[in-house]
């Protein structure tokens, strides 16, 4: 029995004029969890996330923080916060004003809120001389672990993060979504996240929440998206993928309806039948998808002609031109790459095992 | 190479310089030489004596020059209450109305402000739009609205509203909404939106809309003559009978030398109070 979710969403939509930014939204939220909601722009999570915090109205549905209804509560009322993609660090107060404002608005003593604050720029690794800084003498990493510090400060039930990330570059971006990580551990807080990047996703979250024009896709941990998406769109969203249409043969075998797909038969489960004319589509990762030499065979079995090779560090990556003109993406750990030649006939194989049949077309 | 494109830089500013040095100095100059002639004379080739600056304090200029400035800041203060909501809707709120707004303000500068306020001398005064109406309608009369010291308020209210909206538009509009969600996400109220964010970031627009208001209404005139009568005489009132019926041009110069003082020490004050690139377009960061 999961403990009571901290957080309930039931049949939450939101409507500007025609259009449809949410499109009744179920979710549970459980306490101390890394939630991260993933989606393309357009998708409706920014909407989400302004709605739980109270910026945004919700237009229907039912918004519970542990037994309390807060849909109608306005934000300053609300026990949440959030980091906005911008930061809106206040650049007329200087870094230990922007961290102990929350706690100047409850009238907090100030020799309080100074000692606060300097913990909380311990907590976030950032020398206690910030304090008289001003925002502007800040680099971008360095505003980042401000903002979180003032929502810290603000010691809410639930702290969300817009995008916060995603105007540092990629090493900062890479050391501070582990330090995020490392800091949801420490302080046990219930984390939201929304993200268009699903590497971002990946490092940190408990739970995945793929969103889609205003729905959820799927939710569910990284591992079960990454291997057992729902849909296309995850699978696709989810990184480099190999994906075959196919359909049910008189056996219940899936054959290729594109592209020739060799299967052996004998050795699938269950979980790869098709009923006969049911269509489907067949989903492989590049890393499981194997180079196959002299007569060594596998589950399925597909032909085709080395287009490129990349270097990706401690991977290398094939591209691989099937007889329709598809391109198949194969990745190898950089010691046991391919030695074959760009232009050279292959064959690919995988097993049953790493493959994943995701219904419908 | 680079100390030649100074030199030809400052070659090249030479004529404008000329131009603003005579322009706009030189008459100061006078001025200020002309205070500390003695009395009655048009000429500046007289030993300077102190007298015109005594006469302030012996005949009573002093008063005028309180009542100015007392009335400048009651109209700035007025001025800055009404122009928040209404710059705060043009900057963040209307979309086209606020277009609107902004032409209808700015068509009635096209029209001299002495006519304006005759046209609020014609509505107010007994007999007018207003008291003309009432009595032909319900036998009421009163003595009129004009003629005292918050009609000339008021005035001045109407006639600098402008120089007070514009700037506080420019300077709320430099507020991020981001900073106002922020706070309010943090749990902020309405009125400590407006103390901690509001107020210290448009600050720049604020400064300017007040000092604007507060130099234009503290040098004028045509309020207090037009909608006052005589019930108080102002300091640029007093300037002007100095220099004409008075014949009394060290007289004149001298309070005006007083009154130049006291705005450009409380201009410089306030302008460097503020960062003005923000407002220019600059950045905040």
């Amino acid at each position: 029995m999961s403990p009571e979710p901290i957080l309930r969403l039931e049949g939450v939509s939101k409507h500007f004029g025609e259009f449809t930014a949410l499109d009744n939204i179920n979710l549970e939220i459980d306490e101390g969890e890394f939630l991260t909601i993933v989606g393309p722009s357009g998708s409706g999570k920014t909407t989400l996330i302004r709605i739980l915090v109270g910026i945004e109205e919700l237009s229907e549905g039912k918004i519970w923080l542990r037994n309390n209804r807060i849909e109608e509560m306005p934000a300053n009322q609300r026990p949440t916060c959030m980091v906005f993609q911008s930061l809106a660090l206040f650049p007329h107060k200087s870094v230990g004003e922007n961290i102990e404002f929350p706690l100047k608005l409850r009238k907090q003593k100030p020799d309080q809120r100074k000692s606060r604050a300097l913990e909380l720029l311990d907590l976030l690794h950032l020398p206690q001389s910030f304090y008289d800084k001003r925002i502007n003498e800040c680099s971008g990493g360095e505003r980042q672990r401000v903002a979180l510090a003032r929502a810290l400060a603000f010691d809410p039930e639930i702290l969300f993060f817009d995008e916060p990330l995603s105007a540092l570059d990629f090493r900062l971006r890479k050391n501070l979504e582990k330090e995020l990580k490392d800091l949801h551990q420490r302080t046990g807080k219930t984390f939201v996240y929304i993200t268009h990047s699903l590497e971002e996703a990946m490092v940190m979250s408990d739970r995945i929440a793929i969103m889609r024009s205003g729905r959820f896709e799927q939710i569910a941990i990284a591992d079960e998206i990454y291997a057992r998406p729902v849909s296309r769109f995850v699978a696709e969203f989810m990184g480099e993928v190999n994906l075959f249409s196919v359909s049910g043969d008189a056996g219940g075998n899936p054959v290729g309806t594109e592209i020739e797909i060799q299967v052996r038969n004998t050795s699938l489960g269950s979980s790869m039948k098709l009923s006969k004319g049911a269509s489907a589509t067949l989903m492989v990762r590049p890393e499981t998808v194997h180079f196959l030499t002299g007569d060594e065979t596998a589950d399925f079995v597909v032909g085709g002609v080395l287009k490129a090779e990349y270097a990706l560090g401690s991977r290398t990556q094939y591209k691989v031109e099937a007889d329709n003109g598809d391109e198949l993406a194969v990745e190898k750990l950089r010691e046991d790459r391919f030695l074959g030649q760009v232009g050279d006939r292959v064959r690919l194989g995988w097993n049953a095992e790493h493959a994943h049949m995701i219904s419908g077309g | 190479m680079e100390r030649q494109d100074q030199r030809i830089g400052l070659l090249s500013a030479v004529p404008m310089g000329a131009v603003l040095l005579i322009s706009f100095l030189a008459p100061l100059m006078v001025i200020a030489i002309f205070s500390v002639m003695p009395q009655k004379v048009f000429s500046l080739l007289h030993l300077p004596d102190f007298s015109s600056y005594k006469l302030l304090f012996t005949q009573g200029y002093i008063k005028s020059v309180l009542w100015s400035f007392g009335m400048a800041m009651a109209s700035t203060a007025i001025l800055f209450v009404i122009c928040w909501p209404l710059a705060f809707g043009m900057a963040k709120v209307f979309k086209g109305f606020g277009l609107f707004i902004t032409i209808a303000v700015v068509i009635t500068l096209f029209v001299s402000e002495n006519i304006r306020l005759f046209g609020w001398v014609l509505t107010l005064m007994k007999g007018g739009l207003i008291e003309g109406h009432l009595r032909a309608w319900t036998g009421l009369t009163f003595e009129g609205a004009l003629y005292n010291v918050p009609v000339i308020v008021f005035g001045l209210v109407y006639a600098y509203f402008p120089f007070m909206l514009f700037p506080l538009i420019q300077g709320i509009a430099m507020v991020p909404d981001d900073a106002r969600q922020a706070a309010a996400d943090l749990g902020a109220s309405r009125r400590q939106i407006f103390f901690e964010v509001d107020l210290p970031l448009s600050a720049p627009g604020i400064v300017i809309g007040s000092l604007l208001s507060f130099v234009l209404a503290a040098g004028a005139m045509a309020e207090s003559k037009l909608l006052g009568g005589q019930t108080v005489i102002v300091i640029a009132d007093e300037i002007e009978t100095a220099f004409t019926y008075g014949q009394n041009w060290p007289l004149g110069s001298a309070l005006s030398v007083v009154l130049i003082l006291i705005i450009g020490a409380l201009s410089i004050f306030g302008i460097n109070r503020v960062n003005l690139d923000l407002i220019m377009g600059g950045r905040r960061s």
